[in-house]
């Protein structure tokens, strides 16, 4: 019998109430159930929402803005149609915000209002089977939405290259580096009012000045330096390289952005596990 | 074997004094505060258990544990036989858990919560749906498994819960306060239920700050106060042991209180408690205690005399009431 620490204060990580789960369906998987039930409820909404965000950004941006900045000179776009530009960085925009949206209230919820997790942990899920679970709905949440956002360009003709079927995997990653340390976070977090902050002093900006929009040569030295470490710039460069076909010219750099993203992605995953457990086993 | 078990015979095929759970110096601190200091039980199989106390004084840190949610800080745990922290995943397989507060998923329907909780334990969907039926059937819900759970009233989705937590046909039932905040009525059906599944072999475990409810379902029972364990044994022994056969309540008007209080301190009776509004007497015979009260020139508004509960087994052992 293992004897926990004694003393005062508790120990800083809880042991991990683990062992060997019984060999049937894995655990994580379970959960992932869970969600797919919940969402069976839900799924028309939100598929029109998947649908019409990408129509309303490349209907208003790519042909709105973009026939009055084609009519200038586009060489600053690398020769491209504003359309053809934006789309990518769009793919990018929405998978972030998918993955904002799915980790941070239902995380929260899950914890804090239909408590769903204490539900869960009354089983034989453990909290990183519980956070797994949930993560594999995240990405699924975020793979439909891609696929769609694709859809969408190419039927806007927005899409230069057959490359663009890369596009897909990258924009999902650009989403798993933030849904995983968001969820990681959120499932820490005590009052829902701090994600407001979150969206309007992180996302906003971050839409707005990671090579979305415009290329980031139209910044200052300093700013651009600033975009350069933010994970969406990664991901909009990665999927812009693929709608466009340009990613065979810099291999390396396209690697180093999914190195980006993937490391990322592997600390929130990591992360969460721990906060999960701390939030959980209490 | 079915589930819950049809007689009491198949239960008892199994050693009856089987420990399913074994706690020795079980501490739970949380930073300096000691939630749970140092207790020793033993629980047997197929009996049904109880942790009787008021709020805060550890009964719920302790069901945690026993539910392998929350480590001990300190001593020794054991269930079915296994280390809650290195087996938690493989003990909570064989648990079913009525936490405090219902954790139902408000969205979906009665069935699918069901379906839901049976996917956590793994459950094929055919099992699941064998069992809902039984199970909905079992807690007066069939005819309500389409409907949402979020406008159920909240006997219902105790009653929900109680289902939900025994899809995984578990050997032990772990009910944290399962009727607060229940109407009378509906607390009657939960106490009928628990009652029919302990009848058929499954071992509860229940906390509770209702002495009524301790004293139906409960055959063994702790007093619990500030993290220790104040007495321990059945119902009916505690109150043979801590209380006289009757008590005498008498009510004064308020502003005799103080002075009747005083003047029946002379009383024989074996204690005095003197509560905000009412005086209780433990008395052999309260009858007779009453008419000697009356003889000294008190003149009560009110008297009642009853029998020796709980409730003043837990004033005598910690001096205050269960409910405070």
């Amino acid at each position: 019998m293992t004897v926990l620490a004694r003393g005062d204060d508790p120990p800083q990580t809880p042991p991990a109430l683990g062992g060997t789960p019984s060999p049937q369906t894995p655990l994580a998987f379970r959960a992932f159930q869970c969600w797919l039930t919940v969402y069976r409820r839900i799924w028309r909404s939100s598929v029109w929402s998947s649908v019409l965000g990408p129509i309303c950004y490349l209907g208003a941006l790519g042909f709105g803005l973009g026939t009055l900045v084609d009519k200038h000179s586009t060489a600053s776009l690398g020769g491209v149609s504003y359309l053809a530009f934006v789309a990518p960085a769009i793919l990018a925009t929405g998978a972030t915000n998918t993955a904002m949206a799915e980790a941070s209230y239902p995380v929260f919820g899950s914890m804090k209002w239909n408590r769903i997790y204490n539900g869960a942990q009354a089983s034989p899920l453990r909290p990183a089977d519980i956070f797994h679970g949930h993560l594999m709905f995240m990405i699924m949440r975020i793979a439909m939405n891609c696929a769609v956002a694709i859809l969408v360009m190419w039927a806007f003709g927005a899409i230069k290259s057959a490359w663009v079927v890369l596009a897909f995997p990258a924009a999902v990653l650009t989403g798993l580096a933030f849904a995983a340390p968001i969820a990681a976070w959120a499932v820490t977090v005590k009052i829902a009012n701090s994600f407001n902050y979150v969206f309007r002093f992180g996302l906003v900006p971050l839409m707005l000045f990671s090579g979305t929009f415009f290329p980031l040569s139209q910044l200052p030295a300093g700013l651009r330096a600033l975009a350069y470490v933010t994970p969406l710039w990664h991901g909009v460069a990665l999927c812009r390289a693929f709608s466009l076909g340009t990613a065979a010219r810099d291999p390396a750099g396209m690697l180093g952005h999914a190195a980006y993203l993937a490391v990322l992605a592997a600390v929130g995953i990591w992360a969460g596990a721990r906060t999960y457990r701390r939030r959980l086993y209490v | 074997m079915s589930y819950p078990p049809a007689s009491l015979d198949q239960v008892l095929e199994r050693p009856e004094t089987e420990v399913l759970v074994r706690a020795r110096g079980l501490t739970k601190k949380f930073g300096s505060f000691t939630a749970v200091d140092g207790i020793d039980f033993d629980l047997y199989r197929g009996e049904a258990f109880g942790f009787l106390g008021p709020n805060g004084a550890g009964k719920s840190s302790t069901m945690r544990m026993i539910g392998c949610v929350s480590p001990p800080t300190g001593g020794e745990l054991s269930i079915l036989g296994r280390d809650p922290v290195k087996d938690g995943s493989a003990i909570r397989a064989r648990l079913g858990v009525v936490p405090q507060e219902d954790t139902l998923d408000m969205e979906l329907t009665v069935r699918e919560n069901l379906l839901v909780y049976g996917r956590y334990f793994g459950l094929p969907r055919r099992v699941i749906r064998e069992r809902t039926a039984a199970l909905l059937e079992f807690v007066q819900l069939a005819d309500r498994a389409r409907d949402k759970v979020e406008p159920l009233s909240g006997g219902l989705k105790r009653r929900l819960t109680i289902a939900r937590s025994l899809i995984s046909e578990p050997e032990i039932l772990i009910l944290d306060e399962p009727t607060t905040g229940l109407d009378p009525q509906a607390r009657h059906v939960v106490w009928d239920r628990l009652f029919r599944l302990k009848q058929r072999g499954v071992t509860l475990i229940l906390t509770t700050h209702y002495m009524d409810e301790a004293e139906q379902l409960c055959d063994r029972l702790v007093v619990m106060d500030h993290g220790r364990f104040a007495a321990a044994g059945s119902p009916r022994d505690l109150i043979a042991r801590y209380c006289s056969p009757e008590v005498l309540e008498l009510r004064f008007d308020p502003d005799l209180h103080d002075a009747a209080a005083d003047k029946l301190k002379d009383f024989s009776a074996e204690r005095t408690e003197v509560l905000a509004d009412r005086i209780l007497l433990y008395v052999p015979d309260g009858d007779a205690a009453l008419a000697a009260v009356r003889a000294g020139g008190l003149e009560p508004l009110t008297s009642l005399v009853r029998r020796g509960t709980l409730e003043d087994v837990f004033l005598r052992l910690t001096g205050r009431r269960l409910e405070d």
